[in-house]
């Protein structure tokens, strides 16, 4: 589905991302994880042509997607929660929700605004609020909710837990759950180590901007050097 | 909206013509402010040339009429043909400077309306065939057929009336559409919007022309109520007075640009006669409004009616 290819990223004259080599198949739970500034963002950014990358290949469902406009690759099926949520504030949450709304790739059961309602019902009571009224976890599942409106084929999702409380990190994931169920293949980039080892197929850890390490689960929790090495765990 | 469709028949009433012609030139400049609302106010784009639509639509009926009576071509009079070309050029102008001015950004993008809204201002000036700086003034209104003839001012009135209720209607319908909520959406975080999958560049454009199309309209109306037109009316100071209406009633807001209007003429009348240096009283109102106003009329006003609810 997403084959990343050595690429390469500079922020002006500084070289970020060393390399890259990255792979996600149909219905696979991906995870990206790393110390703070190793480049797990520059990384995502990169897919998703918010920064241009220097040389290298990002092939997403069959196409060269690498340095095309943010708004074409998005078309192509990458939905993207960014870093920050970033919901519209001066929309409501239904606004939020259904212009963004589309299925361009012809899901048979594509995601409505009554499917998104029922996965965070919290939105429910919320939905005639303007996206600054809403609490960091709402806003949050408004991202996800948004991104899922667009019927991705590939969902990513930068610091998706990133200073919520405990609680509705346990929503998160529930709903990460579901929809790794449904057969969503996701891309994740956080530091909740646990959840994500249960939730996730694969693993790929950055280190000073290159993949220093990928494996599955198993191996991944069975390798304790690794995670300290790395991780600092 | 009651109050204003009986302005004509009060004036006639109270044999005070005058008030016809006033709340007349109101309503056009609210056109005018509405239009210029839909990309200032909902999509946060800072045009400074705006202006320059009202300008094609106004000497479209000004060349119009001066060679349906030099050269004896009627249908050059006839209102319908004025307006569709209006609505060509405006749109085709807009396109234009859009497709150059979108591009960039800031303070840029308000740098690049006013230069193409200043080139088309001196295009105006220099051209002596339709009176160059010292205007054209129209022998003859715009005609709709044995339908409308706007020599009659309260054909004129109502017409502008008909169409301020229609473009209203029209802005609520388009802000509140897909379309407009890209738009809203797009003003406060374009690149996620970009990143959704919506090219914020042509869903701009298009509202960009759309506007310029509605200021086109309002200057076909303006021409034929001053029965003049000149270089002026697509002066950079006129587009500063559109931003300023906006600003004032409300920017972001169904009715504000009509409050905007309505409230800078009425503040315009007032102060001049008291004295003929009226802005030195209206600047510091605008200062206050700016710093105060959050909302401009239409927030105070809001805010007083929550404040009324509290106290009831």
């Amino acid at each position: 589905m997403l084959e990343i290819k050595n690429i390469e990223t500079f922020y002006g004259q500084s070289q970020v991302l060393f390399g890259i080599d990255l792979k996600i198949k149909q219905g696979e739970f991906v995870t990206l994880i790393g110390r703070n500034g190793m480049g797990k963002t520059t990384t995502i950014n990169s897919i998703m042509g918010l920064v241009k990358i220097k040389s290298g290949k990002i092939i997403f469902s069959g196409n060269q997607v690498q340095n095309w406009p943010s708004y074409k690759i998005a078309r192509k099926g990458i939905g993207l929660v960014p870093e920050g949520r970033q919901i519209f504030p001066n929309l409501s949450v239904y606004e939020n929700l259904e212009a963004t709304s589309s299925n361009r790739h012809r899901n048979n059961n594509p995601w409505t605004l009554k499917k998104v309602l029922k996965l965070f019902p919290r939105l429910k009571v919320r939905l005639k609020n303007m996206g600054n009224q809403l609490s960091g976890g709402e806003q949050q599942m408004l991202a996800i909710g948004r991104a899922l409106m667009t019927n991705p084929l590939l969902l990513v999702l930068d610091e998706a837990t990133e200073g919520l409380a405990p609680l509705i990190k346990n929503e998160i994931w529930d709903c990460l759950n579901d929809l790794k169920s449904s057969g969503q293949s996701i891309l994740v980039v956080d530091k909740n180590i646990k959840a994500l080892t249960e939730l996730a197929d694969r693993h790929y850890i950055m280190e000073k901007g290159r993949i220093e390490w990928f494996g599955d689960s198993s191996a991944f929790n069975s390798d304790k050097e690794i995670l300290h090495r790395y991780l600092g765990i | 909206m009651l109050g204003l469709a009986a302005v004509p028949l009060i004036a006639d009433v109270i044999d005070e013509p005058f008030y016809t012609v006033m709340f007349s030139r109101m309503l056009i400049l609210s056109i005018g402010a509405i239009s210029l609302n839909l990309i200032l106010g909902f999509g946060g784009m800072v045009s400074f040339g705006h202006a320059v639509y009202m300008g094609i639509g106004s000497y479209v009926v000004g060349i119009g009429t001066f060679h349906a009576i030099e050269d004896g071509i009627s249908w050059m009079g006839n209102g319908l043909i004025h307006l569709t070309i209006a609505v060509v050029f405006s749109a085709l102008t807009a396109l234009f400077i859009g497709s150059i001015s979108l591009r960039t950004r800031g303070v840029y993008f308000i740098m690049i309306t006013l230069a193409f809204a200043q080139m088309f201002y001196f295009i105006a000036v220099g051209n002596d065939n339709y009176g160059g700086d010292d205007g054209l003034s129209l022998y003859t209104r715009s005609k709709f057929y044995n339908i409308l003839d706007l020599s009659n001012d309260n054909s004129l009135y109502y017409l502008n009336f008909t169409l301020l209720i229609v473009f209203l209607y029209f802005s609520h319908r388009l802000i509140n559409s897909r379309f407009g909520i890209l738009i809203r959406g797009a003003k406060s975080n374009e690149k996620r919007m970009e990143n959704i999958g919506f090219p914020v560049y042509r869903y701009r454009l298009v509202a960009f022309v759309i506007a310029g199309v509605i200021c086109g309209i309002a200057g076909v109306l303006s021409a034929n109520q001053t029965d003049f037109v000149s270089p002026a009316v697509m002066h950079w100071t006129r587009s500063g007075d559109l931003i300023i209406m906006v600003v004032l009633g409300g920017m972001g807001t169904l009715f504000g640009p009509v409050i905007g209007a309505v409230a800078f003429l009425f503040l315009e009348e007032f102060l001049s006669g008291i004295t003929e240096f009226w802005q030195i009283i209206f600047g510091p109102m605008l200062v206050l409004i700016a710093i105060f106003g959050n909302g401009g009329i239409d927030g105070i006003l809001v805010r007083l009616d929550k404040w009324w609810q509290i106290k009831k």
